[in-house]
């Protein structure tokens, strides 16, 4: 088919799968009963919400602060959890913590084949991937009067573009599935932009509008695509800020301190659930109020 | 029918989830068989998988039909 895309919303079937429901897959099919939501928020057996036990999640740059914090807070409740990221050691560290849950990923996201072999590798280590969270990001700041071409397209290929292959990647199972959750970390200064971050701050609106297209192309397949947009995290891209920025950005914060990577993790849970089968194409910033943006 | 064909029409069956009578020659994806875009990209990639070929975009915007496709795959399968 060329020229405009026409993705319908349709009534496939119900099948046994509790996560694929009425929620998923749009106005065409009857109201739920009641007996059907009690079964979903939470689950009536065990009280439990949030549960992705049988779940398998993929999760990118998962060495850094906040993608440990994610890994945990998935494997927490249940998730299998592929930990992704250039610093082996600190990747092994954390699977060793999570458990038989965790296994390592090894990936360079940085060179064009590396996303495209992470997805493969998850895919038969974990036997799929369910929930991808692209989370690896880097910075090479500097005025866009004095950016280098290789700094931009450093970062514009490792945050955008390796976040577009690796989505790529992974939609085929979670079609054939008819369920997946892609959340792309991206950053406050996505919406408000940031000096001397041209290249970074380019990424992350790039992912931002990405995750928009592809949440309209997939709804129908009960697969949801969403942002989280973290504001100043105490992490290591934040601590080689000089203290003058970091102070000045602090009295931006009406929450009055810098979040942590725990303040992060529990957004991530909340899009990777089955509860969240109805939010797709947002961003939910974390940002201790510095930005408040509708 | 041929093998191919049958293969081709298994594919689209469970794919589609239509009634295995309505997959004639003729029927076209989006008109009578109520694909919408993701759907034809997604068969282009069942049948790509199943036959074990490459379609091509340009190749892939001519199938529109039932018949469209089982050409093409004989034609690539030699």
């Amino acid at each position: 088919m060329s020229g405009l895309y026409v993705i319908r919303a349709r009534s496939c079937c119900l099948r046994a799968e509790r996560t694929v429901g009425w929620d998923e897959i749009g106005h065409e099919l009857p109201r739920p009963t009641p007996t059907a939501l009690a079964f979903r928020f939470p689950d009536e057996q065990t009280g439990i919400m949030f549960d992705l036990n049988g779940r398998t999640a993929l999760i990118t740059g998962a060495s850094g602060g906040i993608g440990q914090a994610i890994a945990r807070t998935l494997a927490r409740q249940g998730a299998r959890v592929g930990l992704s990221g250039t610093r082996v050691d600190a990747l092994q560290a954390l699977a060793d913590e999570i458990g038989d849950a965790a296994c390592v990923l090894a990936a360079d996201l940085g060179n064009p084949s590396g996303a495209d072999g992470l997805v493969a590798a998850a895919t038969a280590k974990m036997g799929g991937i369910d929930i991808l969270v692209h989370n690896a990001g880097l910075t090479r700041d500097g005025l866009a009067l004095r950016m280098s071409d290789e700094d931009w397209a450093r970062v514009i290929e490792v945050n955008l573009g390796a976040g577009f292959r690796l989505i790529r990647g992974a939609l085929r199972g979670m079609m054939k599935k008819r369920w997946g959750r892609v959340i792309a970390v991206t950053s406050v200064v996505a919406a408000t932009g940031s000096p001397g971050q041209a290249n970074y701050v380019a990424s992350k609106a790039g992912l931002t509008g990405m995750i928009k297209a592809l949440a309209q192309e997939v709804a129908g397949r009960g697969i949801t695509a969403n942002c989280v947009a973290p504001g100043f995290i105490d992490t290591a891209m934040t601590a080689v800020l000089p203290e003058a920025r970091r102070q000045q950005i602090l009295a931006s914060v009406p929450a009055g301190r810098f979040g942590n990577p725990d303040d992060v993790a529990p957004c991530v849970l909340f899009l990777a659930s089955g509860e969240a089968a109805y939010v797709t194409g947002q961003t939910i910033h974390v940002n201790g109020g510095m930005a408040m943006i509708s | 029918m041929s093998d191919v064909a049958e293969r081709v029409k298994k594919i689209i069956v469970e794919h589609l989830g239509v009634e295995e009578v309505k997959v004639v020659e003729a029927a076209s994806f989006i008109e009578d068989l109520g694909a919408d875009s993701l759907d034809t990209v997604e068969l282009v990639m069942a049948f790509e998988e199943e036959f074990g070929i490459e379609i091509p975009d340009e190749a892939a915007e001519k199938i529109l039909t039932v018949k469209d496709a089982v050409d093409y795959i004989k034609t690539a399968i030699g």
